[in-house]
């Protein structure tokens, strides 16, 4: 499995309940707790039963870590039983898990619209957007865990820092030194140029490709299929001018950029916004041959 | 503790444009997020951005338009800078690089949109929001801005003065989800809140599950009163399973809709007999929840957008992005059968009380985006305004905190003018529930530096934090989604008197029940059930607030419609619902709205298309 734990350091942090002298109405607050607890606990049991016994339910086993949790230090899979409804995404499903049987079961989410690039995980053997991804298009049990080839934070969680490095080592913005005169007039871009773009700009940060690449995996400084396709965008993006362009290819040519990518094309198979990042890749490859021809 | 000049509570395209004009102008910036900035609910958008480019148009038209849309309750100095900033302000993302669609001469886009009398609308392709999201971004990555994310801001530091007039905000409490530290972030020339939505206060909506209204609800308990709240936009067509958007171009191409016994209702049930299909948001929703609620629904809980009848080719050229989103969210093919689709929660045109600048009653403090009510919106707000208006109010927020001179400011704050006490009697407790450790300020020695006031906050979170996960409870799931579905039965796009005063004593309970709520995971380490629990607190706050103003407005407004009057009132509610904290006792109390424009007044006319 290439689901990375972080070593453990010697610390456990326990959050022990200071006990002090309390109010009457604060121990019978108290007590109302501890029984509105107990009662859920038990709730939750029978859920959990009835759920396991029920056909229209789906299977989920699901990666759990924690590396405070006692217990939980260890990588396990728990299992969760989910009643089945049409339309229910693997994020429906995670989101029902927690909310009714474990409310520490951790995730990203956010938009359930594949626009935020929150929820990346690695869902029978694959990498895909959990809110993307029906439940009626997979083999039961479904396995969840989280990402490959990025340290795991916690349960499906993994440390995104490293992705984001490598996004943001492409100069990802926009630079040019020729703009109109007058300040409301925009600059002119044609249709062809717009449409060439227009898949390299609906990268998510999703991290998915990066996962899944043999390459990102054995060269932790290879830019990774995502800052490249950023490169790409801003690179064969007309409004840019010649000048930058050049610098652009410079960034992509360097050791651990374009001349990596074997094109296995994994990236572009799990990319869920369908950018086809290895036509990208080679894209750029052939354009830097080419620059560097002409300044030879 | 963290200094800076200015901070800067959320990343997406309010807070983005907003971070970026305190820098220009000069101030040391810190954006302090819960989410990283792409993952913000901007990307979301589809449609575009309205802006008044061309010279066939102009900004006094948009404003009209806006005026009109609003059903004039948009303060015109709010509305006017919207749209004599928004061209310049498009212009410059376009000059960032933004991909936006373009016309063969190479030129910038532009289409129509509902309630527009000019084609204004911008846009890039179906994912206008993204796409400024990410150029935003990217020029903050370019300037070296510093960003916190993953930081949930918890609450604001702000002095205790009696009167909230007098208080002054000096920084804000995050906590970090990675490792659960909690610090102070202290800002010595203001705090920007840029929170964006609160669809989270009902079950079904088109916004992220992060818009919790994190920010109007800080701003409201740290004095700043909330801004007609109950005016809520709700869309007529989003997937009943998640909320995901189907974009008006559906009925626009020629969507039609059926009920369960297959009648296209907007006709055979007299809903708009001229329009049909593409009546307004709030006129097709409300047929559709008539529709469920006399028994024609389907599965008693949606109806059917149909556009198979278009045929192949022309969905597939013009609507193809609508067959995707039907596929992946739903499971449903739009080519070969009717799509589900029900109405659901789109935006929030309340929200936190500021002026034109974004300053609120509270010195130091601003707000800008979705979370703010400067108000450009009023009653109603237009497709395609709130995005200019990120980019609009982020940046004036942002120069005006940095400390740019920016002359008088139109529009009043607080108490101040001719305001007036609400007189209606809610027959619920509304408020603070005793002796849950609120936030609110208490009495004692007013404590006005900056650095005990950011070190009290921190302090008080803290304290809070250990509580929540050291004792033993209810969960706040439970105590959340009974909330939701009260506002979802009873505070929808219909409203009517018994059923909102239920759903003040449903939410009476909720506040009861939170009282004893607890955090079940120990952990430090991302605990997003901590994140959650903390949320829920919002949710509460706004959805009790958003019941009183709907309870109070006897009329029939924009997107607020109430059984018991139907007609708009201008004699009686040109004015604003404005709810102070109080300390814990909610207090309602009014403010007239400004339509007096840089030349002219604007006039309320019917809202009639
Ligand atoms: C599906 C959809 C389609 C839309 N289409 C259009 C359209 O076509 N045209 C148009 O004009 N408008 C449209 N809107 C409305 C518009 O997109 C939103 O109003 C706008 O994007 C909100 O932006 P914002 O910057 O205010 O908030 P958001 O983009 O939601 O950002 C909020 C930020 O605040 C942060 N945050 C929140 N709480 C905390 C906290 N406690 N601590 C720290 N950080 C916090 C979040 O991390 C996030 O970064 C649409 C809305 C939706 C939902
Ligand atoms: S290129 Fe595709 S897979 Fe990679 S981060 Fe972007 S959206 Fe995700
Ligand atoms: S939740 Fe936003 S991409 Fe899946």
């Amino acid at each position: 499995m290439s689901t990375q734990i972080p070593k453990q350091t010697e610390e456990s942090s326990e959050t022990e309940a200071e006990t002090q002298p309390a109010s009457k109405g604060e121990e019978r607050r108290a007590e109302k707790r501890r029984r509105a607890a107990e009662r859920r606990e038990q709730r939750q049991e029978e859920e959990a039963e009835k759920a396991a016994a029920d056909d229209s339910t789906v299977e989920l086993k699901v990666f759990r870590y924690d590396p405070q949790v006692e217990g939980k230090q260890e990588p396990r899979f728990d299992t969760f039983h989910v009643p089945f409804t049409k339309g229910m995404t693997v994020l429906d499903a995670l989101m029902y898990a927690r909310d009714t049987y474990d409310s520490s079961l951790t995730f990203r989410h956010s938009c359930r619209q594949a626009v935020c690039g929150s929820d990346a995980m690695f869902v029978n053997g694959g990498q895909k957007l959990a809110c993307k991804t029906q439940i009626s298009d997979l083999e039961e049990p479904i396995r969840v865990e989280p990402l490959p080839h990025a340290e795991v934070t916690k349960d499906l969680v993994v440390d995104m820092e490293h992705f984001y490095e490598q996004m943001e080592a492409v100069e990802p913005y926009f630079q040019t030194d020729e703009y109109p005169d007058g300040e409301l007039e925009e600059q002119r871009q044609d249709r062809e140029n717009r449409e060439k773009i227009k898949m390299s700009t609906r990268c998510i940060w999703c991290g998915a490709c990066m996962s899944s690449c043999n390459i990102a995996a054995g060269d932790n400084e290879y830019l990774g299929p995502a800052a490249i396709n950023k490169a790409y965008r801003f690179a064969m993006d007309e409004r840019e001018g010649e000048e930058m362009k050049q610098k652009r290819l410079e960034i992509i040519e360097q050791e651990h950029g374009v001349w990596r990518c074997q094109t296995q094309f994994s990236c572009t198979e799990v990319c869920p916004k369908d950018i086809p990042l290895t036509e990208h890749i080679q894209e750029l490859k052939r354009e830097a041959v080419k620059n560097n021809l002409k300044f030879w | 503790m963290h200094e800076h000049d200015v901070v800067v509570v959320g990343a997406g395209g309010a807070g983005l444009r907003a971070a970026i004009a305190a820098q220009e102008a000069g101030a040391d910036v810190a954006m302090v997020s819960k989410l990283h900035p792409v993952r913000s609910h901007t990307g979301a958008a589809e449609g575009g951005i309205n802006a008044a480019l061309r010279d066939a148009d102009s900004w006094q038209d948009h404003a009209y338009d806006t005026m009109k849309g609003s059903d004039y309750l948009g303060d015109a100095p709010a509305v006017e800078a919207l749209c004599q900033e928004s061209p310049e302000e498009v212009i410059r993302l376009e000059h960032w690089g933004m991909p936006f669609s373009r016309e063969d001469d190479g030129r910038v886009s532009q289409r129509p949109f509902g309630g527009l009398s000019f084609p204004r609308t911008t846009y890039a392709g179906a994912e206008t929001g993204h796409q400024m999201l990410h150029t935003m971004y990217e020029q903050v990555v370019k300037r070296g801005i510093t960003v916190y994310d993953e930081w949930h801001v918890m609450d604001l530091a702000v002095t205790d003065e009696d009167d909230p007039a007098e208080r002054t905000c000096h920084g804000v409490v995050a906590y970090d989800i990675q490792s659960g530290e909690i610090s102070g972030f202290r800002a010595s020339d203001g705090v920007i809140l840029a929170t964006g939505g609160m669809g989270q206060v009902f079950d079904h909506t088109t916004n992220a599950v992060a818009n919790t209204g994190d920010g109007v609800a800080m701003a409201y308990r740290a004095g700043v009163p909330m801004e007609d709240m109950e005016f809520i936009q709700f869309h007529p067509t989003t997937l009943p399973s998640t909320g995901v958007l189907i974009s008006e171009g559906v009925r626009g191409e020629g969507g039609i809709l059926y009920n369960e016994d297959g009648e296209r209702f907007m006709f055979e049930h007299g809903y708009a007999n001229n329009d049909g299909e593409l009546a307004s948001r709030d006129v097709v929703s409300r047929a559709e929840l008539t529709e469920v609620n006399e028994g024609r629904g389907i599965e008693d809980e949606y109806v059917h957008l149909d556009m198979r009848h278009l045929g192949e080719e022309r969905i597939l050229d013009r609507l193809e992005n609508i067959l995707h989103l039907a596929e992946d969210f739903e499971g449903a093919d739009g080519l070969t059968e009717p799509m589900p689709v029900k109405p659901g929660q789109h935006y929030a045109m309340g929200g936190i009380e500021t002026n034109e600048f974004g300053e609120t009653v509270i010195d130091g403090l601003y707000a800008a985006g979705e979370c703010a009510c400067a108000s450009v919106h009023g009653a109603n707000r237009l497709g395609g305004n709130a995005l200019p208006e990120l980019i609009v109010f982020g940046k004036r927020a942002g120069r005006h905190a940095a400390g740019e001179e920016m002359g008088e400011a139109e529009i009043e704050t607080g108490r101040s003018g001719n305001w007036q006490p609400a007189d209606y009697e809610f027959g619920v407790e509304v408020g603070e529930t005793g002796g849950s450790g609120a936030a609110a300020a208490d009495g004692g020695a007013v404590v006005s530096d900056a650095e005990s006031v950011v070190g009290g906050a921190v302090d008080r979170a803290q304290e809070r934090v250990d509580e929540l996960l050291s004792r033993k409870g209810r969960n706040h799931a439970e105590i959340r989604s009974a909330v939701q579905e009260t506002m979802t039965a009873n505070v929808n796009v219909f409203r009517e008197e018994g059923r909102l005063e239920e759903t003040l004593e449903d939410l009476r309970e909720a506040r009861e029940a939170y009282k004893d709520v607890a955090v079940s995971d120990p952990s430090r380490t991302f605990n997003t059930d901590l994140i959650h629990t903390i949320e829920t607190r919002n949710i509460l706050d706004l959805a009790e607030a958003l019941t009183m103003g709907a309870l109070a407005r006897e009329e029939f407004r924009g997107a607020h419609w109430r059984k018991e009057h139907q007609e708009r009132k201008d004699e009686d509610w040109l004015k604003h619902t404005l709810i102070s904290w109080n300390d814990g006792e909610p207090e309602l109390w009014y403010k007239p709205v400004v339509l007096e424009g840089e030349n002219k007044t604007y006039e309320p006319k019917s809202r009639s298309y």
